[in-house]
Order: structure tokens, then C-alpha cells, then sequence
């Protein structure tokens, strides 16, 4: 399983490559938005996308309207995983497209529960959905 | 430091006495973790010294108890006991209460009642337009009942599984806490319940969960526990328990087992004990 992990700050993309491994995912990164952008055009195809929500260049918000806009990604698993709390911040995310959202800081297992939300498979999941 | 064996002896000990949860060798460091904050809190000097307060101490006794009664627990915990919930016990019950159109469901052991709303939030979205459903929210902790009652709960523990659409649907974001819809608390009823002492006044259940607990108790109260939760559900309702417990302890003349998926649900076959026990 590959992700995406969209994040500005080294040190977050950091841990959630450490978690993500702990569940079994190989990551890809990118510093903001464009960058994400430039790898999907490139050809990477992540199963899910960590977004952050506040970058340079191009914020995760943008992002998701970017990739919303084109048929051929609209298939992306996006997952805000930001700061932002609020509730208009998270009706907006998922208004946009984010199909989870996960508020920093988080735990491992906070980040595996988000997954199988999400129907995908993790080291931890001990049981199969019915 | 460390907790000294005489300490840890005399909390094993009541423990056992007083909620049948067993504290077995190994454990010292659980009993230290928990009890370091009221240790703080209460001016004592390390563990030790509260443990020996504890000893005379009414109020510091019920502290501790319920410190070490308290278990970790997420929305939708394990994920595939709800999807059976939603797709195969709902809608039989549904088609089966069609007269009464109210539910009734006993979350025991509910800790800060993540099961409890869990599930009133599925309600919520399944229940036909007209139906009522109540759930029973027990645990042994008067803390955790207070909190099941407030609704409330921090960013950390809105975090693990629930999922956002539902989150936006059903909270209201209260300072840095998360505040439970009034429509969603209404569906919950929160009450300070011991499982191994006699169940009073509960009535029948068409839905009983008891989950994550068993696995702390001996043998003979797992199946004193089960036998009594047999008479308080309903001849065609069921049991749930948790993932990582068996149906070993489950009386195959009390109760038959199938699946939903990978999912057990238990139910009960006799309900002339239930009459002869008079269901307390």
C-alpha cells in the first residue's frame, strides 16, 4: 500500500511516515500542494492521501479542488490531517471532496481507525468487515 | 520506584473483592500509572503512601477503584460488530418489534460511553420515522457515568473512529472538547452498575453488549455474569460480546451462536430459567 503524505513541516512528514510504516504503508512526500500535484501528474498512485491543511504554494484545501477537478483521480482517497479544528473548517474540507479528517496531534492508532474508515487494510486490523 | 508487594497485594485484593477484576503479578506498573495522578493530587508522597491512605480512606478507596476500572475504548471500536449491527440486527429487529417500534439496548461496561452513542448514532440514521430506541449505559466507574451523562469529550478521543461526516452531524465543538447532540444523549440512559452484583430493575433487552470487560474477570464470574445477562434478553435478541473474548464461557444450553460475517451473536435458547429466576 502506498501514501501520499502532504505535509510542509519535515518533522510531521516524519512521523506520519513512521506510522504509516508501522501499519504497512510505503509513503511518498511532498512539501505542499503543487508538489503533490506534480507527483499524481508524474504518475504516482497513492491508495490515500494525507493532507495537511496549511502550506506554501498551493494549501491542502486547493489541493483537493485540484485533484476533484480531474475525472482520471477523482478515485483518491483524501484525508485532511491538520490543526484546524473547527467545524466549519471540517464541513469545508469534506464539502471540497476530503473524504476523512483527522485533527493533529493524533496517535497511531487514531491514524489506523481513520484507514479502516476508509476501507483500507492495516497491520493492526484484527478483524475483516463483515 | 515501583509499588511495594504489600501495596500491590492489598489493591489486588480489593479489587477482587470489589469489582471481581483480577490484578495479577505483572501488573504493578498498571496499578502505579494509574494511581501516580490521585497520589499527586492528594499530597502523598509517592504510590506507596496513597495506597496506605487508601486503606482508611472512604473517598480516596472509591478514587482508586474507579482509576483502575477505567478502560481505553473508540467510537465504533472494532468496526465490524456495528456493521453487523446495521445490516443484519437492526433490520431483523425492526421487522420484529413492528408493534412496539421501540428498541430497547444494554451497553454494560460502557466506560466513557463511546459504545453508547455509537450506536444511538446508527439509530439515529436507520431507526424508521416513528420509532424510539433506548440504550442503558452501565459501568462500575462513577466517574465514567458522569461523563456518558456530560457528553462530552477531548480532540484525543474524538480522533479514534468516528468518523467526520457524523462527527459534523452530531457534535458542537465546546472550547477545545466536543459536546454530544441533545438529540443523541436523549437515546442514552447512564447508570452506575456493578456486572457482579444482581441486576436490579433492568427489564429485557432486545440488544445486550458486553464487551472489553469479561477479559478481566475469572471463569466463574464471566459465566455467573452470562448467566445473569441471559434472563434480561429478550427470547429473540441478542448478545454481543468483545472481540477478543470467546464464546468458551457461554452455556451451550443457554445460548446458540451464529455469524454475521466474522462477527458471533449469541442467542439466548431458554427463557423458562429466566421466568423460575424471576430476572433479577
Amino acid at each position: 500500500m502506498l501514501a501520499l503524505v502532504v505535509d510542509d513541516s519535515r518533522t510531521m512528514r516524519t512521523i506520519l511516515r513512521r506510522t504509516l510504516r508501522s501499519l504497512g504503508y510505503d509513503t511518498v512526500e511532498a512539501q505542499h500542494g503543487a508538489e503533490a500535484l506534480a507527483l499524481l501528474e508524474a504518475g504516482v498512485s497513492p491508495d490515500v492521501c494525507l493532507i495537511d491543511w496549511n502550506m506554501p504554494v498551493l494549501d491542502g484545501l486547493g489541493f483537493i479542488h485540484a485533484v476533484k477537478q480531474r475525472p482520471d483521480w477523482r478515485h483518491f482517497v483524501l484525508m485532511m490531517v491538520t490543526s484546524e479544528a473547527e467545524t466549519s473548517a471540517i464541513v469545508r474540507a469534506l464539502a471540497a471532496g476530503a473524504h476523512e479528517y483527522l485533527v493533529k496531534p493524533f496517535t497511531t492508532d487514531a491514524i489506523a481507525e481513520k484507514l479502516q474508515i476508509l476501507g483500507l487494510p492495516t497491520h493492526r486490523q484484527d478483524e475483516v468487515p463483515a | 520506584m515501583g509499588v511495594s508487594t504489600a501495596s500491590f497485594d492489598y489493591i489486588a485484593a480489593l479489587m477482587q473483592r470489589e469489582t471481581s477484576m483480577l490484578y495479577g503479578a505483572g501488573k504493578e506498573y498498571l496499578v502505579e500509572a494509574r494511581l501516580l495522578p490521585l497520589a499527586r493530587e492528594a499530597g502523598a508522597a509517592d504510590v506507596d503512601t496513597y495506597i496506605d491512605r487508601v486503606r482508611t480512606d472512604t473517598a480516596e478507596r472509591a478514587r482508586t477503584i474507579d482509576a483502575l476500572t477505567i478502560n481505553e475504548t473508540s467510537w465504533f471500536r472494532d468496526n465490524a460488530p456495528y456493521q453487523a449491527f446495521t445490516q443484519r440486527i437492526l433490520p431483523e429487529l425492526i421487522t420484529a418489534r413492528a408493534t412496539r417500534r421501540h428498541l430497547r439496548i444494554w451497553s454494560a461496561a460502557c466506560s466513557s460511553g463511546q459504545e453508547a452513542y455509537s450506536l444511538a448514532m446508527l439509530l439515529d440514521e436507520h431507526l424508521p420515522a416513528g420509532w424510539t430506541a433506548e440504550i442503558l449505559a452501565t459501568d462500575i466507574s462513577h466517574a465514567m457515568i458522569e461523563r456518558v451523562r456530560a457528553g462530552r469529550y477531548s480532540q484525543v478521543e474524538m480522533n479514534r473512529g468516528l468518523p467526520a461526516p457524523l462527527l459534523v452531524k452530531h457534535f458542537t465543538r465546546d472550547g477545545r472538547d466536543w459536546t454530544i447532540s441533545p438529540r443523541i444523549r436523549s437515546m442514552v440512559r447512564p447508570r452506575q452498575m456493578n456486572l457482579c452484583t444482581p441486576f436490579v430493575g433492568l427489564p429485557t433487552f432486545d440488544l445486550v453488549l458486553v464487551r472489553n470487560v469479561l477479559i478481566y474477570f475469572d471463569v466463574d464470574v464471566k459465566r455467573d455474569v452470562l448467566r445473569r445477562v441471559h434472563r434480561h434478553v429478550a427470547p429473540d435478541g441478542y448478545l454481543m460480546l468483545g472481540s477478543t473474548e470467546t464464546s468458551f464461557d457461554l452455556d451451550p444450553q443457554e445460548w446458540s451462536r451464529e455469524l454475521a460475517g466474522t462477527v458471533p451473536l449469541h442467542r439466548p435458547l431458554s427463557h423458562s430459567l429466566a421466568t423460575a429466576a424471576g430476572g433479577s
